[in-house]
């Protein structure tokens, strides 16, 4: 395994303070949007957005998490089920923008499954999407409305994002399988 | 973290590690039912088979509906209506279901060890919901989700049960329960209702309920079945709640932030007094409906495995 740190807390800031500007930006006002983090680390940036969004724009937003272990697709594979984090979205999003807040996008079955616990809890007027960093290598029709950082990776790499709220420190790690030893990736 | 046997037989064989997984599980399912679509996918297209041996309104009904929230399709054999009645046996009855492809087992049966009875003759993960009276584990789990709920922890908690401790299978489950997660559990009832060796199990027991009530934490009251008297176990109701009958007078002996807990259904006047049942430190009502989720967890958690590793 070769890893390799992409980004640290400065440069992870910095791309999530643009994220925030071009929300801001595409939704003037941000009238009626609410931020919803993906557990697990989709909710710490999630609330990141949010005090840039406030800090740069003096916009507040609401904050929720979503838990999307129960909405899942690979069930059926050996394992244990996962740590449920619970969903906790205290205000209504009916009618509302929603913009989903994850850390990774990847082969997009996370953001399936996120898409279909959020319409279980109500119904928005439309949902967007934001993540930090965008790897490739879809397997379902889903894109990001705001992207952090593009990343080309090959399928068998390793993206880890690690943060404070989380990990104790804010770093982008790129892991990727040594050329010629032919381990396939679990991801 | 993870559940690391595949069945729910008993809590004797759980880890205070495995006990605290599944009540934090059930803490976020109780946001499932809060919802106004009471629904999730976690479990579709597995069935789980009540299979009810002895009758059982409450717990088959708590069980069915967190089936029905985490959508698996269920199947409801009772004892009263099926082939028993023609005289299969239980492990024929199984090995006829099993060729219907279950993915899980509910099974309440008067004789302890019907589980392991039946292990050999299924692939399919196995909830005991009470065996005879040997266990009782998701009344125990949802006995200790109440009380953590209300309590903030098990460690040095004075916990009394007090009542027919003999042939209770819910007193058993949740000594096994509460000891292992630090609680200090009394027990009290007539010396006819109290089966010899229960100290071995790291109770204390006593007779002397007033005594007993004093400083307690937590009061959980055991349901008296009615037909009991009439083998003589104790002269007659009206005394029995003379001397074991949870009043409001005598529950001012224990901490002034109480609980008073029951597994139901309640005799009133019997084992407590209605002011009890129905009064501020009563959290009954509160036991039932955290049976759903705590229900909800143990079947996700057994039967909701997937792949570790998110994939984004």
């Amino acid at each position: 395994m070769k890893r390799k740190k992409l980004f640290d807390a400065a440069g992870i800031q910095r791309s999530l303070g643009r994220l925030a500007l071009e929300v801001a930006e595409r939704l003037h006002g941000c009238q009626d949007v609410v931020l919803i983090g993906i557990h697990r680390r989709g909710v710490p940036l999630a609330r990141r957005v949010a005090k840039a969004l406030e800090k740069a724009e003096n916009i507040v937003l609401p904050v929720g998490a979503l838990d999307i272990n129960l909405y899942r697709d690979d069930f059926s594979s050996v394992g244990t089920a996962p740590v449920l984090r619970g969903t906790q979205v205290e205000f209504p999003i009916e009618g509302k923008t929603v913009i989903l807040v994850d850390d990774v996008l990847f082969t997009g079955r996370t953001i399936r499954a996120a898409l279909d616990a959020l319409v279980d809890i109500g119904r928005p007027a439309r949902v967007q999407l934001a993540v930090l960093v965008d790897r490739g290598h879809r397997e379902l029709p889903i894109q990001a409305d705001y992207v952090g950082l593009s990343l080309s990776t090959r399928r068998e790499d390793h993206v880890e994002l690690r943060l404070k709220e989380i990990d104790g420190e804010d770093s982008l790690i790129l892991e990727s399988p040594e050329s010629g030893a032919g381990k396939r990736g679990k991801r | 973290m993870q559940m690391h046997q595949k069945d729910l037989v008993g809590i004797e064989s759980l880890s205070a590690q495995e006990i605290t997984l599944i009540l934090d599980t059930a803490d976020k399912m109780a946001e499932v039912s809060r919802r106004p679509l009471k629904k999730v996918p976690a479990l579709r297209g597995k069935m789980v088979v009540n299979l009810f041996f002895e009758n059982s309104t409450r717990t088959r009904s708590s069980f069915e509906i967190a089936e029905k929230r985490l959508s698996a399709d269920t199947l409801n054999f009772s004892a009263s209506t099926s082939s028993l009645q023609k005289g299969e046996s239980l492990v024929d009855t199984v090995l006829n279901l099993e060729r219907m492809q279950p993915d899980c087992y509910v099974m309440r049966h008067g004789s302890p060890g019907a589980c392991q009875l039946i292990r050999p003759f299924t692939k399919a993960v196995l909830i005991n919901a009470g065996d005879g009276a040997h266990e009782h584990p998701t009344q125990a789990l949802l006995d200790a989700h109440t009380i953590r709920q209300k309590k903030g922890g098990f460690r040095g908690l004075e916990v009394l049960i007090a009542g027919d401790i003999a042939h209770s299978r819910v007193v058993r489950s949740n000594i096994f329960l509460l000891t292992k997660m630090g609680a200090k559990v009394t027990l009290c009832g007539p010396a006819t209702m109290l089966p010899p060796h229960l100290d071995s199990l790291g109770v204390r027991v006593t007779s002397d309920f007033d005594r007993a009530l004093e400083g307690k934490d937590v009061v959980m009251m055991l349901r008296i079945q009615l037909e009991r008297q009439r083998k003589g176990l104790f002269p007659s109701l009206l005394e029995y709640y003379k001397y074991f009958g949870l009043t409001e007078e005598r529950l001012k002996r224990a901490d002034k932030d109480v609980i008073v807990m029951h597994p139901g259904p309640i005799n009133r006047g019997v084992e407590m007094a209605s002011e009890v049942a129905d009064g501020p430190y009563s959290v009954i009502l509160d036991q039932v409906e955290n049976g759903v989720s705590v229900r909800m967890a143990i079947l996700y958690l057994l039967l909701g495995g997937g792949d570790d590793e998110a994939s984004h």
